[in-house]
């Protein structure tokens, strides 16, 4: 009987090491860089690399986020994002935290060109580098590379910076929904 | 007989287009000023080429689109550029856009024309550029410009030309007019478009509710192998996929383009540009346009120049304005309302329609959807309206995007039987805006984090590059501070050495005096002669000793050569004397030698240090 017992615990012993080895291998050979989660969620983030998170960046937040940090944080990314990543992690929407700011119309940074000094403070601040220009030389933003995220407004010492809503021209117009809200018996006048 | 399939779906609403069909086509005049909008195409926007006060000629090229896509727009008439300004254009959204206004002289005079008359002689791509340059671009609605679409991708071969005649939605009848009036013109076109393109079959599709149309077209096809397909009159089958699917039985691929199947569509007004272009050299200035609706008193079909302003043609149409309610462009169906009458003919102005109240009116209120899937059996593109209105409603793109939302061609025919009058279409453009704002946001998104991710391992470049050049400066510094110290340390070593010499040199003069002084008390004599010599090498005084005892040496021997000569005692005396003034001035000339041997010894060794 004990033979019986012996080469069981022996049997499985071995399977044990065995499949403890590959395991461990594979863990080893087929191992993710990094945390995939982080790129799902910098997917999500606007990219304005504004800091209005509290965050340095977009994928800074995106890192806290993964590590457990509330969705509501971002003010461009506004409502959409939040559902966005509510959705990726399967929690519970949140209204967004106004502490950091509120939604906005989409913005870009305009230069007042005759009262730019030329500091290049501005261009330091851009975190797209969306700021063009050389030491005591006007600066100007490259319009379509603006993410609109305020940053170059603090650091210029002539106030020259302007925030700029974009208006929707002819081209970048969309339908709008249609009105709902009213039924028919609002139209008839009828009462009930 | 062509053999003709059916598409699923589709819809027939009341026709009305006999109140436009039963005058001739009139040419609507020369009014007080043409807008010119810069974009009438699909693609990017022309740039002007004239200045304001500039005169120009009939046909004359005013703008033109030198980077991207689209086509050029000309001067529909010879007159001065009175602006180049944001004016309102025919769009749905009511906004302005940048047009040129030209004032008419009223000498309609033409620029300089190169008519083709054998095009069959040139080359192919000449004729495209003819094509391009006359302006033309599709005349049925979208505007994409027609040299573009008559150069289908390099590995699709068209084989199925049709021309689109048949002019499905109520109302318009721009281009059964055409037809009916300008049938060789269509086939002169056509037949241009044939020869470019060489497929095996040319096909004009026309709803059988056009019969003048199809008796003219036919008469005008009599001995060619264009083939008239009559097709039956259903709404939307003048749609392209439509049309296409009635006359081949073939589909178009979801997000594909007619050529995938080697079939291509033009529109009949699009052919008469062709055929102007090539055959008249004269570019794309005028279209037809139908004015219509109860609003107007003689509704019918105008020639019009693009630009004239949409009031005028009313006007000319005996537009009642009390009894406007709403101004549609483009037909029931698809168009949209106009919000102001000051917008000028585009080259996609097919239709306006001046509808009282009772004509069209105000759409009732929107009811819930109560699940009849009505709209599904009309859809010609075998949708699922329902799903796709669920899904634009709640703002589930992403879901009505899977449900092909973008293969929906607006037909309208799912709004047009929906029992609760839910305003389909509308949902479904403002679901196809807002996921292509989405797209262009996340493309903007995309290279916002390109950008700064390229700035972050910029800045963190630079600053290993900094620390890099701070270690190499530190590293130079400390080496320098090395070398410094190396060579004070030999400097000082060989300094010790220097006086180690000196010492050395101080011992052996101490010696030497030593000697000297005894010497000197051994010989004083001696010692005074060579004291000067030995204790300081004097060259010049041991010359000088030398010299005085040559003489006195050659005194001696003149002495002692007259004692001789005179025989006297003291010769024995004076020969001693002169032997010893000899040993004297060898003495004297071995001193000067070691003087200066000295010397020299002296010099080199002060050199060398």
């Amino acid at each position: 009987m004990w033979t019986g017992i012996l080469i069981a615990v022996a049997v499985l012993l071995a399977l044990a090491v065995v499949f403890g080895g590959l395991l461990g291998f594979a863990s080893e050979r087929f191992k993710v860089e990094g945390n995939p989660l982080v790129d799902q969620i910098d997917a999500l983030l606007p990219q304005t690399q504004c800091g209005q998170c509290g965050f340095p960046g977009c994928r800074p937040y995106a890192e806290a986020i993964a590590q457990g940090e509330a969705i509501n944080k971002c003010p461009p990314g506004g409502e959409s994002t939040i559902k966005a990543l509510a959705d990726l992690l399967d929690v519970e929407p949140q209204p967004l935290d106004s502490e950091h700011g509120v939604e906005q119309a989409r913005r870009v940074a305009v230069i007042r060109e005759d009262e730019c000094i030329g500091c290049t403070k501005c261009i330091q601040a851009c975190p797209v580098d969306a700021i063009l220009g050389a030491a005591k030389h006007m600066h100007t933003v490259i319009e379509s590379e603006c993410t609109g995220c305020d940053l170059c407004v603090e650091p210029c010492p002539v106030d020259c910076i302007d925030m700029v809503t974009i208006e929707p021209d002819i081209r970048t117009w969309t339908w709008t929904p249609p009105r709902s809200g009213i039924i028919a018996t609002d139209r008839q006048g009828a009462s009930a | 007989m062509t053999q003709l399939w059916d598409f699923s779906g589709g819809i027939h609403p009341a026709e009305n287009k006999q109140q436009s069909t039963a005058r001739p086509i009139r040419t609507a005049g020369l009014p007080e000023r043409l807008i010119l909008p810069l974009q009438q195409h699909i693609g990017d926007p022309a740039e002007p080429l004239v200045e304001v006060g500039e005169r120009v000629l009939k046909g004359q090229k005013i703008a033109d689109v030198t980077v991207g896509m689209g086509v050029p727009v000309h001067a529909p008439t010879s007159g001065v550029i009175e602006s180049i300004a944001e004016m309102p254009v025919p769009h749905p959204s009511g906004l302005n856009d940048w047009c040129i206004t030209l004032k008419p002289d009223g000498e309609d005079q033409w620029r300089e024309r190169h008519p083709v008359t054998d095009y069959r002689s040139l080359d192919r791509e000449a004729v495209l550029g003819i094509i391009h340059e006359a302006g033309i671009s599709g005349m049925g609605g979208a505007g994409f410009p027609t040299d573009i679409k008559l150069r289908p991708p390099k590995d699709r071969k068209v084989d199925t030309l049709i021309l689109n005649g048949a002019e499905c939605e109520p109302y318009i009848t721009a281009d059964d007019m055409t037809m009916r009036e300008k049938a060789t013109e269509v086939v002169a076109g056509l037949k241009v478009m044939a020869w470019i393109l060489r497929p095996e079959r040319c096909v004009i599709g026309i709803e059988d509710n056009k019969p003048e149309a199809i008796e003219a077209m036919q008469k005008a096809c009599e001995g060619t192998q264009i083939e008239i397909a009559v097709i039956p009159t259903k709404y939307p089958s003048g749609g392209e996929k439509q049309l296409i699917r009635v006359l081949t039985g073939q589909e178009v691929p979801s997000a594909g383009i007619p050529a995938d199947i080697g079939v291509m569509c033009q529109n009949i007004g699009t052919a008469v540009a062709v055929a102007r272009a090539v055959f008249d050299d004269s570019p794309l200035i005028s279209r037809i346009v139908t004015i219509t609706g109860e609003a107007v008193r003689e509704p019918g079909t105008f020639d019009a120049l693009i630009g004239t302003p949409i009031d005028y043609l009313l006007e000319q149409a005996g537009v009642e304005p009390q009894k406007v309610n709403r101004l549609v462009l483009g037909g029931p169906m698809m168009g949209y309302t106009l919000t102001t009458t000051a917008v000028p003919v585009t080259k996609t102005t097919n239709c306006v329609i001046a509808a009282t109240e009772a004509e069209l009116p105000a759409p009732p209120p929107e009811q819930p959807c109560i699940r009849c899937g009505q709209c599904a059996e009309v859809c010609p593109m075998e949708l699922l309206p329902q799903q796709l209105f669920w899904y634009s409603k709640s703002g589930e793109f992403e879901k009505a995007e899977h449900l092909n939302l973008f293969d929906c061609i607006e037909c309208g025919a799912c709004s047009y039987v929906c029992p609760s009058s839910i305003p389909l279409v509308q949902y479904y453009r403002y679901a196809k805006g807002e996921i292509r704002v989405q797209r262009a946001e996340q493309i903007k998104a995309d290279r916002a984090r390109e950008r700064f991710e390229a700035r972050q391992a910029r800045l963190e470049r630079e600053q290993q590059e900094k620390e890099q050049r701070r270690k190499e400066r530190a590293k130079a510094a400390a080496e320098a501070q090395a070398k410094k110290q190396a060579e004070a340390e030999k400097a000082a070593a060989s300094g010790e050495a220097v006086d180690e010499r000196a010492a050395k040199a101080a011992l052996v003069q101490q010696a030497l005096e030593r000697k000297k002084a005894k010497a000197a008390k051994a010989s004083p004599e001696a010692s005074a002669h060579t004291a000067t010599s030995e204790d300081k090498p004097d060259v010049e005084a041991l010359e000088k000793q030398l010299s005085q005892a040559k003489s006195k040496l050659d005194t001696m021997q003149g002495m002692l050569d007259d004692a001789k000569a005179q025989q006297a005692d003291n010769v024995d005396k004076l020969e001693r004397a002169v032997a010893k003034n000899h040993d004297r001035v060898q003495r004297a000339e071995q001193a000067l030698a070691d003087a200066r041997k000295a010397l020299a010894g002296t010099t080199e060794s002060q050199t060398s240090d």
